[in-house]
Order: structure tokens, then sequence, then C-alpha cells
């Protein structure tokens, strides 16, 4: 655990040099605040007409986490890749560290420096806290963030995975982007032809279980199960590399 | 301290090192020696826990380098041969988080030791990056001293050095290699003469000589060869040296020096130098020829130039 952490540390660190992390923290934080700003614009435009419910901050995690489909790939594709194509992967595998602690370190500091940004989104709920009347319905606040930690860090994980396999960071960047563009987008579209049977599809998708029911408060089981076991997919490819890399 | 057996390495179909026998105790300092390609980092990044071998055994500090991976991996220090460092972290930073990868006590006060040790302070708060070869060089013996290993693997530690560094490396390395066990390899014949008390030669991943530097030489010479110089004109010295009884393969360079040999065990140069003086000549130099390290290994690598 402790060299998960210190691992994590370093790797968390690391992303405030980089201009790469920057940008990805810009190109979530810009959206979901031109988002947050419309849903408040348009909240107050029915309430202005007579209709029209209290706004929540969910949507803003919606879009968060759709951001995360293109931009979480840009965070983890050089975590292993670039380890292994500037020759430091041998200082980590010749350190008394297990394969699965560096693994998980390189996960925890991605998921730290996402929490990070999704930390910044608080003040979305906050606001709306302020505005409304008598409040905002912090339960389904929490089962939002709650979800979208845990798409996070399956997102984060199979990205990790998916850098161990590869000594060139954009070959990892497209790789993973493809991953998550077909578990998002397109696994579940045969539902939609089907006439019946293609239910359990939705179960695979990586969209289904956080937009249809964690953030509606709704925290499935399936869907807790599913994003868990996917991270842990994500980090036993990523071990699993690794290992096969010595063996080399 | 290392204890290595029949240890083997297969790349695919190509064999990097083949049925490996060797040890190193503690408190010396053993060469690894071999042209490039011969395998001398194979079995350095076996030994490191880096990968594990195909065939054999290797003991590193007490433990077995693939059951007990991670405690050789505690008391190993190792300097990989292209000395990969994190580019974009500051020297210490970069130290210090090596050292709580080992989990050192107080490793910021640690950190300053080795960093003092290998006259890197004036670099601590500097980028990796921004760092010359050879200060990464030291660097890389700085990260593998830290946790004060037991054994020292170092592939090829003064590579890139300028001599002044050179000298101050290997005093390090002698003087760490008095306590504790160091394997270091090297393409510098002069340097495993000079710093090593045992060499391991070996090409083609076999092990071709293994001895001190001197019993090396002497073994591989069979005989001693000696060169002698007298003043002025000498046509017929050869004819005199050759008078001694013994003398064999009497040579005769441009500049008019003779140069001979006898079977090793009975040294003929008294008997030369009687000899050379009876005859009249002002007798100037009666010098042995060592063979250097440099041709023993030319001779064992080099398969043209066998015999």
């Amino acid at each position: 655990m402790r060299n998960i952490w210190t691992i994590a540390k370093r790797e968390y660190e690391n992303y405030f040099n980089s201009p790469l992390a920057y940008v990805v923290a810009f190109a979530i934080l810009l959206p979901s605040g031109i988002y947050f700003s419309l849903i408040l614009l348009s909240s107050a435009q029915s309430a202005f007409m007579g209709g029209g419910g209290a706004p929540d901050g969910t949507p803003t995690n919606w879009l968060f986490v759709f951001l995360m489909v293109f931009l979480s790939p840009a965070l983890t594709m050089r975590l292993l890749s670039d380890e292994a194509r500037m020759g430091t992967l041998e200082l980590m595998l010749t350190a008394p560290i297990r394969d699965f602690e560096l693994v998980a370190g390189k996960w925890l500091g991605a998921m730290m420096f996402v929490l990070s940004i999704a930390l910044v989104t608080l003040i979305f709920p906050i606001i709306l806290e302020n505005l409304v009347t008598p409040g905002i319905d912090w339960k389904l606040m929490i089962a939002s963030y709650i979800g979208l930690i845990l798409v996070c860090a399956a997102m984060l994980a199979l990205g990790v995975g998916i850098s161990a396999l590869f000594t060139n960071q954009f070959a990892a960047y497209f790789v993973t982007l493809g991953l998550f563009f077909f578990l998002w987008f397109m696994i579940s579209l045969p539902v939609q032809f089907l006439q019946s049977g293609g239910e359990f599809l939705n179960y695979l998708s990586l969209s289904y279980h956080f937009a249809q029911n964690i953030n509606n408060g709704s925290m499935t089981l399936a869907g807790i199960t599913y994003y868990l076991s996917l991270t842990a997919l994500g980090l036993f490819i990523g071990t699993t590399a690794i290992e096969i890399r010595r063996w080399r | 301290m290392i204890k290595v057996s029949g240890l083997t390495k297969d790349y695919g179909a190509r064999r990097a090192i083949q049925n490996l026998n060797f040890d190193a105790q503690q408190g010396e300092i053993v060469g690894f020696l071999g042209p490039n390609g011969a395998g001398k980092t194979t079995t350095m990044r076996i030994l490191t826990g880096y990968m594990p071998p195909t065939d054999g055994e290797a003991i590193v500090a007490g433990y077995d380098v693939v059951e007990e991976s991670l405690e050789v991996r505690r008391r190993v220090g190792y300097l990989p041969e292209t000395v990969p460092l994190y580019n974009d972290m500051v020297v210490f930073d970069y130290l210090k988080y090596m050292g709580e990868l080992r989990h050192i006590p107080n490793v910021d006060d640690r950190v300053e030791e080795v960093l003092d040790m290998v006259g890197l302070m004036d670099r601590a708060s500097g980028y990796v990056g921004n760092l010359s070869k050879g200060m990464r060089q030291r660097v890389g013996l700085a990260q593998a001293l830290l946790h004060r290993p037991e054994v020292l693997i170092l592939d090829e530690p003064t590579i890139g050095l300028d001599p002044g560094q050179v000298v101050e490396v290997r005093e390090l390395i002698r003087e760490i290699g008095k306590e504790r066990t160091v394997l270091l390899s090297t393409h510098l014949l002069y340097e495993a003469q000079n710093l090593c008390d045992r060499v391991l030669i070996i090409n083609k991943g076999k092990i071709v000589a293994e001895d001190t530097t001197e019993n090396l030489q002497a073994r591989l010479l069979g005989a001693e060869r000696v060169v002698v110089r007298v003043r002025g004109e000498a046509d017929e010295l050869a004819d005199t040296v050759k008078k001694v009884k013994g003398v064999q393969r009497v040579e005769t360079h441009e500049d008019g020096a003779v140069e001979f040999e006898f079977s090793s065990g009975k040294d003929l140069r008294p008997e030369v130098a009687k000899q050379v003086i009876k005859d009249g000549y002002d007798l100037l130099e009666l010098r042995p020829l060592g063979m250097s390290l440099e041709e023993i290994f030319l001779e064992l690598t080099d398969d043209s130039r066998k015999k």
C-alpha cells in the first residue's frame, strides 16, 4: 500500500508539470461551466414563464463523464508506455515493488488528478443550493458523484492497462479511445434494432449504468459491480502486461 | 553473496547467455568483461530481478532471484547501462522518490549524503533532464547506493565520465567494494585490471576465462617475454641472446632491441644479462613484457586470432 501511495503521489504531482494535464482540466471545466450557465438560464426562463422544475447538478456530471471518454485516454496514455520507452521501467522493475503496486500506483495518481478536477465542479451544486429553495437534492448529488468516481475509476484503470501494452503513448491513446468509443456508444446499439433479447448488452455499456440509473439516484448493484469489475480488469491487464515484458 | 549456476537466457530463438557459472564473495569486486552483445547486460538484468532466466539458478544476497525477487531487489543496488532517469524530475526529488520506494528512514538526509558522495550537491535542485551524460551517470550511481545495498551491480559505471570523475568514481567503488559485493561490467580492460579483484571474461554468452587479473595474465602467457636493449649498434645481439640455453623465439626489433621468450617458472634474465655483458655490450634495459589484459581479451574472444 505504501508503495502504491508513493507512486500515486509522484504521478499526481507530475500532472501539474505537464501542459497536457492542464489542457484536459480546461477542456472539462470550460464546457461544464458553459453548460451549467445554460442550465441556469433556461431554468430561470422557465420559472419566469411560470413552469419548469428546479435545476439540479447531475447534467454537468453527465457531461464530465462524457468528456472523459475522449480526455481520460490522454491522462493515462503515457503512464506506463513512457516508462517503457524511456527505459525507466527498468528502474521500477528492479526496485522492491510488486508489478501490481506499480500499475495501481499509476492508476491512483490519475484518479487523484481527476478527482481534483471533479472537486472544482462541486461549485455547481453549491451555487444551486443557494439559488434554489428549499435547496437541492443532496442525496441525488452524492449518488451522481459516486457514479462519476466509479466511471472514471473504470476508464482510468483500462487506460493504464492499455498504456502498459505499448511503448508509444499515441498508440495507447487511440486504442484506449477506440475501446471507450465502442463501450460507450456502440455496444448497446443492437438493443435498438433487436425486437428483444438484446437488453443484456445495456449492462455492458459504459454509459448505461451511469446515465440511466446512478445519475438518477438509483445506485444499482449491477452498475457498481460493472464499474468495479472494469477497474479490476484494467489493473489486471496492466499487471499482466508488465509481467509479460519481464519474460520477453 | 552472488552465486550463479547454469544460468541460461533465450530471447526467442537467440541464446543470449549459456550455462553461466560464477560467484562473488563479500568484499570482492568482480569485473565482467566482454565485447558488446556478449551477454553482460542480460546477466546483470537477471541478477537484479528485472527478468527471469530461461534456465539455471542465481542466488543474490542469500535469496533466489526468481522465487524471492523482492528480497533480492531490496538488497541490490543497480546502475543500468542506459542510466534511465525521470527527466522531468528535480535531482533531489528523484532520489527521494527512489528512496521512498525503498522505505529508507530519514530519506532527505540520506539523499544529501549520497549526493555528496557522488559530488552532485550543487545540482540537487536542477532538473535531471538538464544534466550532462557524466552527471546522469553519477545520479544513477547515487540511486544505486541510496539504500546501502549488500550487492552492487553496475553496468558500465564509468562510461561517459571525464577523466577526473572516472578516478573519483573508481575510488568510490573501491571503497564500497571493501565491505560489499560489487559486480561491474566494463569494456575498459585497464579499468578491470585496476579495479577488480577478479575478472570474468564473457564472449557469446559463455564465460571464457575467470581468474584474478594477475593469474589470468600468467596463465594465458605460459611463457614470459623479455626485451633487451643495449647501447649503440648491436647487429649480433640476437646471436648473443641465443647463446643462453632455454631462450626461445628470439626476434630483433627495427630499432635493434631484441625480444625473447622463456618458459615461465625459470627466469633466464640473469643469464641473459651476464651473456650480453660478456660479449662486450653496454646493457641498457632488460624489461619483461607482461601480456596486457587487452591481448588476453582479444586472444580469448576473437576467434580469427585463435591459434
